[in-house]
């Protein structure tokens, strides 16, 4: 039984695949081995998902008698807010996911390996994409229970969902960058809720921005959660407006621009 | 086979302000072992990082079987495995999906990976517990699958980085057992070790680091015998006879030194002086209580080249430790 080969220098034995189907390959097996993480801790998921329910239950029931959106009953107003919201604070677990990895020293070791550099964070924020596909899902039927309807089509409603999934998967860019340079999954929690915050509360996801003063409301009208939710409401309330639609759309492309090579950037230079 | 399988001429690496390595060369011929042996902090783990394409050095070059490891950084990672502290696998997956994964990443055909892994696990003693999840294995078997993690793709180079650290001693000597199987299949080893013995027993060639610098290099037996030889080491009834014992064995060796209630002293020709060190004894009458003659070990050629033991260097947190703990 041979363990290595003996001859020298030796032949080195390849899939024959050629660079760019080598990578997307690198990226499969990533997303692969991330999945199976969920499924081997359901825990995760399971915790992950009681929080945004608690969310929908409490705007629902709790706040929502005393809020009134001028045209539309407040759990129509409150699930596409729900939804963007949901995805942004579940890309927390991207920076939690390969800040462990970086200590477990499995990035160290992909690092030796002959795969495509980008894998690995592709491969991550892939895997966290399919998470969010069942989450949003799972806050759709939440949110169906609760007497939320959607008013337009079944193509808007899912056109909906997947400008919710392209936002999440934006997050998750932003949040690898941070679990790189932060380094510890505590301190990528810790170091997520005061940017997303401001940007998940100060916003129309759970409220209407025109009782904000001023200088809150023009932060709160364009920020990229905010924008995201419109379009996401437009499309399943009442018939989507192509502007608000483009500008959710720039948005995330625009963040994408940054964080991408941002998080290849630091993976590479990650020592 | 004279080849050249790892070289590496001048590495220096700094990390802000502290120098990790200060000059390092190294030659390993194809085939053989090199064990780079060096007290925690002395830079090994950084010099197996930069062969390994994972950093780059500030400079100076190195070559893994003729590919330089930056320029052709991709070249050297089909090649090469790692294992040890640094290399790891994922807990969440069982011992054979790990394996597999490694078998994709490393871009072998895909139909060959099962097989292989199969073959590992056995040879690793892990068929058993092949489709556990690695959350569950034990120390022993963790480092195992880690180092089988590093030969899926068959690598005729192989890095460990303190391989046997953590381990008991029984897990010590079956990795040793691998380690030597895989000598004889051919493999190039690097290994960086704190054990003296580890470096004695596996390597060809060993060299000594010590604050980011080679100190030392040649085959155990050159060490053993750059150290001086023979140590002799006679136990005194008290501290003041331990000093008088001190000057009446000067003349036999320049190298007498006395520790307590010991005299220690290197001399060339053992076992025909030890006679004449008795009777000079008894002339001056002094009585040894103890007496040892051994031959120099790894330890005793790291203390006569660096003037101290191979103790770690503390880092200031596990000083904290030890003063909590006194």
């Amino acid at each position: 039984m041979t363990l290595t080969a003996t001859s020298f220098p030796r032949p080195i034995e390849h899939n024959g695949l050629g660079r760019l189907v080598s990578a997307m390959s690198d990226i499969l097996a990533v997303t692969w081995r991330n999945l199976l993480g969920y499924k081997r801790v359901p825990q995760l998921l399971v915790f992950s998902t009681i929080q945004p329910v608690i969310f929908v239950l409490m705007f629902r029931y709790v706040f929502g008698g005393a809020i009134t959106v001028p045209g539309v009953s407040y759990v129509d107003y409150l699930m596409p807010g729900i939804f963007t919201q949901v995805v942004v604070f579940g890309s927390v677990g991207t920076a939690i996911g390969l800040a462990a990895d970086l200590n477990t020293g499995l990035l160290e070791r992909f690092r030796s390996l002959p795969m495509a550099r980008p894998a690995v964070l592709a491969g991550r924020t892939t895997a966290d994409l399919a998470r969010n596909v069942f989450v949003v899902l799972l806050m759709a039927a939440v949110g169906f229970v609760v007497g939320f309807r959607v008013h337009t089509s079944a193509p808007e409603f899912i056109a909906g969902l997947a400008l919710v999934l392209l936002f999440g998967y934006t997050f998750s860019w932003v949040f690898a960058t941070v679990g790189l340079w932060v380094r510890d999954p505590e301190s990528a929690q810790a170091a997520a809720f005061p940017v997303l915050a401001p940007l998940v509360f100060a916003s129309s996801a759970f409220v209407p921005t025109n009782t904000m003063p001023d200088w809150l409301r023009v932060f709160a009208e364009h920020q990229p959660v905010s924008v995201t939710a419109t379009a996401v409401r437009g499309l399943m309330l009442s018939g989507a407006s192509t502007s608000d639609i483009v500008q959710a759309v720039a948005w995330s492309a625009a963040i994408l621009l940054v964080f991408v090579p941002l998080a290849i950037w630091r993976y590479q230079r990650t020592a | 086979m004279n080849h050249i399988a790892i070289e590496a001429t001048g590495l220096t690496k700094k990390f802000g302000d502290v120098v990790a390595l200060d000059g390092v060369s190294v030659s390993v011929p194809s085939g053989s072992v090199l064990g780079l042996l060096g007290p925690n902090g002395a830079g090994k783990t950084t010099a197996v990082r930069i062969l390994t394409t994972i950093i780059r050095p500030d400079s100076g070059s190195a070559r893994v079987l003729g590919y330089d490891v930056v320029s052709n950084a991709s070249a050297v990672r089909y090649r090469i495995g790692l294992a040890g502290q640094y290399a790891a696998v994922d807990g969440n997956l069982t011992g054979r999906e790990n394996l597999r994964l490694i078998g994709l990443l490393t871009q072998m055909p895909r139909n060959t990976i099962a097989a292989r892994a199969d073959v590992l696990l056995e040879r690793f003693e892990l068929t058993e517990a092949a489709d556990r999840v690695v959350r569950t294995y034990s120390g022993g078997m963790r480092r195992r699958l880690d180092l089988a993690a590093a030969l899926v793709h068959q690598p005729p180079v192989l890095f460990l980085d303190e391989p046997t650290t953590g381990l008991d001693p029984q897990g010590r000597l079956e990795l040793w057992d691998v380690i030597r199987d895989l000598v004889s299949d051919g493999t190039t080893v690097l290994l960086t070790t704190q054990y003296l013995e580890e470096a004695d027993k596996l390597a060809d060639n060993i060299a000594v680091v010590d604050h980011g610098r080679i100190i030392a290099e040649g085959t155990p037996a050159d060490l053993k015998a750059r150290v001086g030889s023979t140590m002799i080491e006679i136990g005194l009834p008290d501290e003041g006879e331990a000093v008088r014992a001190k000057s009446v064995l000067a003349r036999f060796s320049e190298d007498v030194e006395p520790d307590g209630r010991k005299v220690r002293m290197r001399i060339n020709d053992g076992a025909r002086v030890l006679i004449d060190v008795l009777r000079a004894l008894d002339a001056a009458q002094l009585t040894p209580a103890t007496m040892a003659v051994r031959e120099p070990t790894l330890d005793d050629a790291f203390l006569a080249l660096t003037g101290r033991q191979p103790e770690p260097r503390e880092s200031p947190d596990r000083q904290a430790v030890a003063v909590g703990g006194a």
